[in-house]
């Protein structure tokens, strides 16, 4: 096959995802499908953590809670760069649709990163006997993530107009995730600094495959449940956004009839 | 020249133009005419490149107004309901910034004198009256070299003599094969080639 | 184009000095919230020292925040931001030079300010070209931030507040490095470490910044 039929497909998978209806379908689609696995997912995974898996050697059974913590704080870093991938493409081909992924993004990703923030605080208190540790640079990290966030939707809120929300806010999605990288490791270089010696690398080398293997699977599980919310969220956005065109109406009415 | 191609502008949630489509050739004058509200504002800033239509399309000389290189920008010139003068500036000295900025023409003094202004020269803008600034305006934009005027109102504020210059440089812009586009309120004080009935 | 870089510097500079109340209030921004500082924890000497440039660096940033608040909103206002968007430079261009300008009426004066608050937190004497040296560096990419935050609010009407909210959690790795090389400054170490940082830091935003604050004004005038 030569390369221009692949092309002109990529093209037109491009533009079914630009469309509306189409994604409104496919949200509706796979939904169903990303809220079972997940469901299925988080299930074996935490029993397998919470009960199979061995205690930590030194931290005991608390270590256990890195079963939500690491796939929060992966979800709220994962978020932020899905947040502004998608506001950038919306802000670059003027694609109204991934703008409305990035509002849908928002608040899904400063949810994990808050159950990030506190699963991190009650898993310090055992370990460090305090539940805030300011030189813990992963909880910095996610403290400074979440004020980005929380900057992005307050900035959202602030224009009437949708348009204009969509294409400003995208431009601060963009510098925050530029940021974001610079941010980390300035944070992780100033912990390095003042770093108390109580501190435990979370798994660490200890970490074995009977801890490994319920991890990824819970990050799965976190992975697909995230998706399944972005997809009802997407829906309903998709809706509001369009709720003047002629297939929504006739959504609508059909789903009165 | 300019030339719109079905051209749709809104504002917000509602749809101010649909389908529009004219060209606009060297010499000619395009008169934007239309109630409050009909959308004379946005079709100008969409025209400047200032916003973009919802669809269709505006090209200066084939290229996309919103995509023009800076160079090329430079031959449109438009001035907006705000006059965009600098009150703590004088007179003059808007003038001067606008001829350095935009490397414009030499001719503040004959400018000046024309718009009645010339006692004024060194007096801020802030203590300049509604019609003075207006002029002022003008001022600035006949310092542009600049082939398209788009042009929101500008009779607002002027006097008699004021709307007299404005005719008589208008008519100098056209007939040096420049091109302007109008909106007005008053389409009896100024003549145009082309009407657009928004 | 180095014409119209010049031209837009003397027009700032000029519009900066008729309005000197405002280039003079982050100054005195600046001075109250360092010396409010003692009152809220104590005169002692050791904690002064030891906290002193923390508060310095605090109250440069919030002060930069607030003397770039208004760089676009008077433009935007009367109409001639209009004209810098439709005019014959890149708009990134106009805008760098605003921000110099800009950076130039408030952050020189922050760094000659800043020397005496040090002394008056007993900073040593020796520590003094550090710090001037750390602000040199950091209060460029300050600048910017700022100018990308009041560009991105420039149509709002309650922007200033929502500013602090956007841009401060991108100061972390300016506020980090900057008080790192005072405290090094302080104790006498060698701190060329964290100058680089800072240096990497504004080259970084003075090159990307401007372009991005140039899209957020065209994009928040639309």
């Amino acid at each position: 096959m030569s390369a221009v039929p692949i092309r002109s497909r990529l093209w037109r998978a491009f533009h079914q995802l630009g469309s509306p209806p189409y994604v409104y379908r496919l949200a509706g689609r796979l939904a169903p499908w990303l809220g079972t696995m997940s469901c299925v997912l988080l299930a074996v995974g935490a029993f397998w953590g919470l009960v199979l898996a061995p205690p930590d050697y030194l931290q005991g059974d608390s270590f256990r809670i890195i079963y939500i913590h690491v796939p929060s704080a992966y979800l709220s870093m994962g978020g932020y760069v899905l947040m502004a991938v998608a506001a950038a493409i919306g802000y670059i081909w003027r694609m109204k649709l991934a703008h409305g992924v990035a509002v849908c993004v928002a608040p899904l990703g400063a949810w994990f990163t808050a159950l990030a923030l506190i699963t991190g605080g009650i898993w310090g208190k055992p370990t460090w006997g305090t539940y805030w540790e300011w030189g813990d640079a992963r909880l910095m990290f996610e403290l400074l993530l979440l004020f980005l966030f929380i900057g992005y939707m307050v900035l959202r809120m602030s224009f009437d107009e949708r348009d204009k929300a969509d294409r400003v806010s995208a431009l601060l999605a963009v510098v925050g995730v530029v940021n974001v990288p610079i941010i980390h490791y300035s944070v992780e270089w100033w912990t390095t600094l003042h770093q108390g010696p109580t501190l435990i690398r979370e798994g660490g080398p200890s970490i074995t495959m009977d801890m490994l293997i319920p991890l990824l699977i819970m990050l799965a599980g976190f992975s697909l449940f995230f998706g399944w919310l972005l997809c009802k969220r997407l829906q309903g956005e998709i809706l509001r956004r369009e709720s003047r065109t002629r297939w929504v109406r006739n959504l609508a009415a059909e789903a009165a009839a | 020249m300019l030339t719109v191609t079905s051209l749709e502008v809104w504002r917000g949630e509602s749809c101010l133009l649909r389908d529009l489509s004219f060209e606009l050739l060297p010499g000619q004058t395009a008169l934007i005419t239309g109630p409050n509200g009909s959308g004379k504002t946005s079709l100008l800033r969409v025209l400047a490149g200032l916003a973009l239509p919802f669809a269709g399309r505006t090209q200066w000389c084939g290229t996309k107004v919103h995509r023009l290189a800076p160079e090329t920008r430079s031959e449109i010139a438009y001035l907006g309901h705000r006059d965009g003068l600098k009150n703590e500036l004088t007179a003059e000295g808007n003038l001067q910034f606008t001829r350095d900025f935009w490397n414009g023409r030499d001719e503040i003094d004959r400018i000046l004198d024309e718009l009645r202004l010339k006692p004024f020269r060194r007096r801020e803008v802030r203590r300049l009256s509604a019609g003075q600034r207006r002029r002022l305006a003008l001022g600035c934009l006949r310092l542009k070299p600049a082939r398209l005027w788009l042009l929101d109102e500008p009779l607002t504020n002027l006097d008699d003599k004021g709307v007299g210059v404005m005719q008589t440089w208008l008519q100098h812009h056209t007939g040096a094969g420049g091109l302007a586009a109008v909106s007005t309120h008053q389409p009896g004080r100024l003549t145009g080639s082309l009407a657009i009935e928004l | 184009m180095a014409d119209i870089f010049i031209c837009i510097l003397k027009r700032d500079l000029r519009l900066a000095f008729r309005r000197w109340s405002e280039l003079a209030t982050p100054l005195i921004f600046f001075v109250i919230i360092a010396s409010l500082f003692p009152l809220a924890a104590s005169p002692d000497e050791a904690q002064l020292r030891s906290t002193g440039a923390a508060v310095l660096w605090m109250s440069a940033l919030l002060s930069s925040l607030l003397a770039l608040d208004g760089l676009f909103r008077a433009d935007a206002e009367d109409g001639s931001m209009e004209q810098l968007i439709l005019g014959p430079a890149p708009l990134g261009l106009v805008v760098l030079a605003k921000i110099v300008a800009h950076w130039s009426v408030s952050g020189v004066p922050l760094l000659v300010l800043a020397p005496v608050l040090a002394l008056s937190f007993y900073l040593p004497l020796t520590a003094l070209p550090g710090l001037v040296a750390a602000l040199a560096l950091a209060t460029p990419t300050l600048s910017v931030l700022a100018a990308i935050g009041a560009a991105l609010t420039v149509s709002l009407r309650a922007g200033g507040t929502i500013i602090g909210l956007l841009i401060l959690p991108l100061t972390g790795p300016v506020l980090i490095f900057g008080t790192r090389a005072t405290e090094l400054a302080a104790l006498g170490e060698p701190l060329a470490g964290p100058l680089y940082l800072l240096a990497a830091l504004a080259v970084l935003s003075v090159s990307l910044g401007p372009v991005i604050t140039a899209a957020a004004v065209r994009t928040a005038l639309e």
